[in-house]
């Protein structure tokens, strides 16, 4: 028996050798590839294809119902001559540069007033969400008939009922009373966002230092000043981007309130773009006017993001 | 064209609805004429594309056409409704993809913009025709290919924007009806304004009402946005003169009207903030069929705005214009379909039951009993002999939608009114622009 044992076999485990896929998938590379391919190709096709669509559209002369053919930079050329074009651009910029800081001043001070003890604090930080979560296109309507020329409650009290004035303000029909106007229903609709993320942050920040800041005998504003201000500065440069994004690429307010007039002067450059491109059959043209956004968009981007999150003291530094 | 905003205001009553039931088409004048043979293919079924109802009656009315249609024929149909904005692209796919629908109740010019995908309709359109008194002058515009006698498409009804105002405030003002001429016409508005009754036309960014009023102003002084040849013709002293009459006519309007989308105008006359203004016929029989507003319709007198050079009737009118595609599988069906659809048994009903709002491309059909139910009405009827067009005086092309949807026209009015430009600075930058189409 022994001697059959010594004399065993060699053990030689035939180890199958491992299949063409099986070699592929142990390849990390191929792996990490192999898993974001969903994300990548949501990518590409949901974002990157009618991006570059929209690029590309931008140098065609394509009508809704007829293609076009490449005609380099035309529709930037007569986009250039273009008054109403200029006008949007414009007013895009004063649209979101007023309304922006309008929404961080309300909205930063609306923070503060929240990160106090109040009482019913939970309450009135859903009641604050409510323009924020209301559709737009339903403000918008509200704010439309706030606004009308005939029937506007804003007029009715001040004229019918104060006796304050003896006409009714025309709010839409003249340039800056309806450029005025939007901001203030865009400040209205963008401040409970800004005000809920700043608060967010605000209780990020330890109250240990509000109390060594008192213990030096800091004022209020020292206070705001030099601890509030530069620990909030972060999420501000994030909440501050996406609100600048949103503004200047808003549509629906404008769209349902005053479709761009009067006599274009509350014209947004996304209003324009579907002005032209989808009912006006200009896709081409559109889609100029909708990549003319970008430049200025890239650039709100790095300014909010470099201006304020990249400071040598919130990493312990001084750049003062 | 979004008109769709207000359709919440409409509602044609229980009256027209029964009208439209009883026998109105035994009155239609028919002549002879022989259906052309188009045997119906084995197995068809059909899809039909037509913008969204605006009066009740449209969608009803149309749906039971259809089932009579399936029930004597056996062809199953199915009939989308597609809002007004979303129409054009939608046609645009279905012209571009061939598929989709087989026929396409479109907007006036689409038909021109795809040509050469249609069936010819020369002859379905000949024969309804000779049956029914000839075809009125718009329809005739519009069912042809430009320069053409070949028919690409059978317009179904249109819709107008005559004045509309109030009676016993005009004749306070001193008018019995509305003065025929430009003069008489501002000095109506002016003296109207005086009793507190200002007119109201919309200037904003209005594609229905705002084209309307201003494509109003602009052909009956005779001014025109591209010549025959479609060169851009808009900078002429007809135009300026025209411009002129806009600024004297809009110190009558009440404040706010450059801010005036679609809806504002039936609003303010609803609430009789303003005595004049110009409309389709819904705005009249939502009036009066609320309670509340009756007193208004009753006091309501609808009549042709001034008319152009050599009297010619100067609204602009919004046009059905039906399509079958060369892609459909079923081109007999299809035109059958139309054919049935414009027959007197199915088109006097839904004439009828949507109060005139589409009014008859056909001749015979003004002896519909819709236009005799109301006096008032009469001025509807006429609305499909109008010789001038969206783009007047051009070849139909997909251009003078552009102008309309980027309100080149309406803005070029608003502008020069409100007094923030001169005549002469606005009809350079209308020029400008719609050179910027035309090209």
């Amino acid at each position: 028996m022994a001697d059959t044992t010594t004399a065993a076999v060699p053990w030689n485990p035939k180890r199958a050798a491992p299949g063409a896929l099986a070699r592929l998938l142990d390849n990390k590379a191929f792996l990490v590839f192999l898993c974001l391919l969903p994300a990548v190709g949501l990518l590409l096709v949901f974002l990157t294809y009618p991006l570059g669509l929209g690029i590309w559209l931008a140098f065609t002369d394509t009508h809704i119902g007829r293609g076009g053919v490449f005609v380099g930079f035309e529709n930037f050329e007569s986009l250039w001559y273009d008054n109403v074009f200029w006008n949007a651009v414009f007013y895009t910029v004063f649209y979101t540069a007023v309304a922006t800081v309008l929404k961080f001043g309300l909205g930063l001070w609306l923070a503060l007033l929240l990160n106090e003890n109040v009482p019913f604090k939970s309450l009135i930080r859903a009641i604050i969400l409510m323009p924020w979560i209301v559709p737009t296109v339903l403000s918008a309507i509200a704010f439309w008939w706030m606004f009308d020329a005939q029937f506007s409650i804003i007029s009715y009290v001040l004229v019918d009922v104060l006796g304050w004035r003896t006409s009714y303000i025309d709010f839409l029909g003249t340039p800056w009373h309806a450029r005025w106007s939007l901001v203030f229903a865009n400040v209205w609709r963008g401040i409970p966002f800004v005000a809920i993320s700043l608060l967010a942050g605000l209780q990020t920040i330890s109250p240990s230092l509000y109390e060594a800041a008192l213990l030096d005998g800091a004022s209020s504003w020292q206070r705001f000043r030099k601890i509030t201000a530069p620990l909030l500065a972060p999420i501000l440069s994030v909440v501050l981007t996406f609100s600048v994004l949103f503004t200047f690429t808003d549509f629906q307010l404008v769209y349902a309130i005053t479709r761009g007039g009067p006599i274009n002067s509350t014209h947004l450059m996304a209003t324009l773009a579907f002005q032209r491109g989808i009912p006006g059959g200009q896709l081409g043209e559109g889609a100029a006017i909708a990549v003319s956004m970008i430049p200025f968009l890239i650039l709100a981007t790095l300014f909010s993001y470099f201006a304020l999150s990249n400071r040598k003291w919130q990493q312990g530094g001084s750049d003062e | 064209m979004n008109r769709i905003t207000r359709r919440g205001t409409m509602a044609l009553g229980a009256g027209a609805m029964a009208a439209a039931s009883f026998g109105a088409r035994a009155a239609i004048p028919m002549g002879n004429a022989t259906a052309p043979r188009q045997p119906i293919e084995n197995g068809a079924t059909l899809r039909v594309l037509r913008p969204t109802k605006f009066v009740d009656a449209d969608e009803t009315v149309f749906r039971e056409n259809t089932a009579k249609f399936t029930a004597q024929t056996g062809v199953q149909v199915r009939v989308d409704f597609a809002g007004w904005e979303d129409l054009r692209p939608q046609t645009a796919v279905a012209a571009n993809t061939g598929a989709g629908p087989d026929v396409v109740v479109g907007w006036a010019d689409d038909p021109h913009i795809y040509a050469d995908k249609l069936l010819d309709m020369t002859e379905l359109a000949t024969y309804l025709g000779q049956k029914y008194g000839g075809w009125l002058a718009l329809p005739q515009r519009f069912g042809k290919k430009w320069g053409t006698e070949q028919w690409i498409s059978l317009p179904m009804g249109g819709t107008g924007a005559p004045c509309v105002y109030r009676i016993s405030w005009a004749k306070e003002a001193g008018y019995d009806s509305v003065p025929t001429d430009h003069d008489g016409f501002l000095k109506l508005c002016q003296g109207m304004k005086r009793n507190g009754h200002p007119a109201g036309f919309a200037l904003g960014n209005a594609v229905g009402d705002g084209n309307a009023f201003c494509n109003w102003l602009l052909w009956s002084h005779g001014g025109m946005v591209v010549d025959e040849a479609g060169k851009v013709a808009i900078n002429s002293p007809q135009t300026i003169q025209s411009l002129r009459y806009a600024r004297e006519l809009y110190q009558t309007f009440i404040p706010g009207t450059l801010s005036w989308g679609d809806i504002n105008n039936n609003r303010a006359y609803a609430a009789g903030e303003i005595g004049l203004t110009q409309n389709g016929v819904s705005m009249y029989f939502s009036l009066k069929n609320d309670p509340r507003t009756a007193a208004i319709a009753e006091d309501t007198g609808m009549m042709r705005m001034p008319t152009g050079p050599a009297g010619k009737m100067a609204e602009n009118v919004l046009l059905l214009n039906a399509m079958v595609f060369k892609h459909s599988r079923f081109p007999n069906a299809s035109k059958e379909y139309l054919r049935f659809m414009m027959e007197a048994e199915q088109y006097d009903p839904w004439l009828t039951g949507c109060g005139g709002y589409w009014s008859h491309p056909l001749a015979a059909y003004g002896e519909s009993d819709v236009w005799k139910s109301d006096p008032k009405l009469a001025v509807y009827r006429d609305t499909n002999t109008v010789e001038f067009w969206s783009g007047y005086k051009g070849p139909i092309s997909a251009a003078s939608g552009s102008v309309a949807a980027d309100y080149v026209v309406v803005q070029m009015y608003a502008a020069a009114a409100s007094g923030q430009s001169t005549p002469e600075d606005a009809v350079r930058e209308a020029e400008r622009r719609a050179r910027r189409y035309y090209r």
